[in-house]
């Protein structure tokens, strides 16, 4: 805007030709559409928020609500069969409905923990060969390849660990639930392995020649230079990488939905089956009666795993922030 | 002149969505009736072409969700009315119309490898119930059971839960998966499953029968129909009332020989 403000209190030449004002006229309305276009997106986010907070509102704010479906209710052990100790059970559709969110929680976390396990080393590893040390010929296939695969469907992902992933894994480590949160979660892998594979290649080539060129001077091997200077150097990206790669992992549906078997069940063995919350509110919203406080819960769940993201993009950024000053003082 | 404008305006606006019903009616909700519904619509299509009927599915919980906020003519439910459904219909104004239009046996199956051929209505809910963990227990090999369920969006979730675990709730650690085909999918490939879903869709594995006393009742159509099988039920269309005109046509054709003959088609029992 303020660049704009200078191009029309400059014009040196008093009378412009029609061309060039007709130029300046149509750069003005090409800017005015970019910038409709942003506030329509940031707009639309807001909107959204708002929606679904209301959803979610009306938890705390209807009596009948808020007696089915407590904060204690959700979060802390209940009474669920009588002669049993208090468990975390979720089962909103129920005479009497149990909403812990703790075997959602676990779920989501478990999945999650097992995809950044797998896909974070993968994926950064992949980008420091591709930056660092593949040919350029073999870059030029592997780039592309693997960005390709950031474009198949979750769906087909998803069908490919129901039908493939959990059919080898249970013959081979002889699982006893065939669908569980290491067969979810390598699924969710498939597809975060791109995200933070492009995210941290970018930020590896971004890293100055000459920190490279200096690293080797002083004697180090290719090796020590990428291991020790351009992947410290990249830490920002390669962050914002794994972020981005957690962000989609957190919320992915699809294919948690098909391949975790959806048992809401606590407990941190990671071959049991378990069931996410994206998972829970895309199997139930469908059925549930509008307005009804498993309704309202179902968009708890919602802005919750907002929230997650959010809380989580703020910490990351952060620490970029940290660690760009760092980087940039110790460089001075 | 602006208030007669603004009235006309609302007038128009009143008139409008009925104007565009005109000629469509919209059928909506289980998914188990969906395939059913839809050959129904074809066969009444093609003998009164004037009308067109939409048929779509989403679960029976969407389909009287959309009764209840007019955007659908019939409801198709595999399961009876909620009381809280009922009431929000009640509290605008509507008399919910139930009729029961076919049936259908919600069958469990079993691995094809699986020694045990039938089981109580007891055992089933122990099992469903997670009190019974391995197969022994039942009958079977030394095996731990892993149990399917659907999700609780569905209709057959919401009978098996009624009917089998007398209300209770389901094990947490029975998988819940979306359809009775990937339930069929998931049982095909584990040796140690045991799942359930409508007699319609049962195929490659082995569907249990229910024992009752000395006898073994299979989910044959004659035991389903005369209801002599334990876990038959009804399905049902829902209207917000009495039904009339294009709706009434439709559901008289479904409930007529004609279309009771497609029900068994279609894979389920006529109820007439």
């Amino acid at each position: 805007m303020q660049s704009q403000g200078l191009v029309e209190t400059a014009p040196v030449a008093p009378r412009l030709s029609s061309a060039a004002r007709r130029r300046q006229i149509r750069e003005k309305v090409i800017a005015g559409i970019i910038t409709a276009a942003a506030f329509t997106g940031i707009a639309a986010l807001v909107l959204i928020l708002v929606f679904i907070a209301k959803e979610a509102l009306t938890l705390f704010l209807d009596a009948h609500a808020r007696e089915e479906a407590s904060l204690s209710k959700m979060f802390l052990p209940q009474v669920v069969r009588a002669n049993r100790p208090p468990a975390f059970v979720w089962q909103p559709v129920s005479n009497v409905p149990k909403v812990s969110m703790i075997p959602l929680f676990i779920g989501t976390l478990k999945t999650t923990l097992v995809s950044m396990v797998v896909a974070v080393p993968v994926g950064v590893a992949g980008a420091l060969y591709a930056a660092e040390f593949a040919p350029r010929r073999l870059r030029e296939v592997l780039k592309p390849t693997i960005e390709l695969l950031a474009g198949i469907p979750s769906v087909v992902l998803g069908f490919f660990a129901l039908m493939v992933l959990a059919t080898f894994l249970q013959d081979t480590f002889g699982l006893p639930t065939r669908l569980n949160a290491v067969v979810a979660g390598l699924g969710l892998a498939l597809a975060i392995v791109p995200v933070i594979f492009t995210v941290s290649e970018d930020a590896l080539t971004a890293v100055p020649r000459s920190y490279r060129e200096a690293s080797l001077a002083l004697g180090a091997t290719p090796w020590e230079t990428a291991w020790k200077v351009v992947l410290p150097a990249a830490a920002p990206g390669i962050l914002a990488a794994c972020v981005l790669g957690f962000g989609r992992a957190i919320g992915e549906t699809m294919i948690v939905l098909m391949a975790s078997g959806n048992a809401a069940i606590v407990s941190w063995n990671f071959t049991d089956s378990v069931r996410s919350m994206s998972a829970t509110i895309a199997a139930e919203m469908g059925e549930v009666v509008v307005g009804s406080p498993h309704y309202s819960l179902l968009f708890f769940i919602g802005v919750e795993l907002f929230l997650f993201t959010f809380v989580l993009n703020m910490v990351a950024s952060t620490w970029t922030r940290r660690v760009l000053k760092r980087l940039t003082g110790a460089g001075a | 002149m602006k208030t007669f404008i603004a009235s006309i305006a609302a007038v128009l606006l009143l008139a409008l969505p009925g104007a565009a019903r005109a000629g469509t009616v919209t059928v909506k909700g289980s998914d188990t009736m969906v395939l059913l519904g839809q050959r129904w619509a074809e066969e009444f299509m093609k003998k009164n072409p004037n009308t067109r009927l939409q048929v779509t599915g989403g679960g029976s919980g969407t389909g009287l969700a959309s009764l209840i906020n007019g955007t659908t003519d019939i409801a198709m439910s595999s399961r009876p009315m909620k009381k809280a459904e009922d009431d929000k219909l009640r509290s605008i104004k509507a008399t919910p119309t139930q009729l029961s239009v076919a049936r259908d046996g919600v069958t469990f199956y079993v691995h094809e490898s699986n020694p045990v051929g039938s089981l109580t209505q007891e055992q089933l809910k122990g099992i469903y119930l997670g009190d019974i963990t391995n197969w022994k227990e039942v009958g079977g090999k030394d095996a731990p059971i892993v149990v399917y369920s659907r999700e609780n969006s569905s209709g057959t979730y919401v009978f098996v839960k009624d009917n089998v675990l007398d209300g209770e709730d389901y094990a947490a650690s029975a998988q819940t998966l979306p359809g009775t085909a990937a339930v069929v999918n998931a049982v095909a490939k584990e040796k140690n499953g045991i799942g359930y879903g409508g007699a319609a869709y049962a195929k490659g594995i082995k569907e249990l029968k229910v024992k009752k006393g000395n006898e073994e009742i299979e989910p044959t159509e004659a035991n389903i129909k005369s209801g002599k099988y334990p876990l038959s039920r009804d399905l049902y269309f829902y209207l917000r009332n009495a039904p009339a005109g294009e709706v009434k046509a439709f559901i008289d054709f479904a409930l007529s020989p004609e279309g009771q003959a497609i029900v068994t088609k279609v894979g389920y029992f006529p109820v007439k």
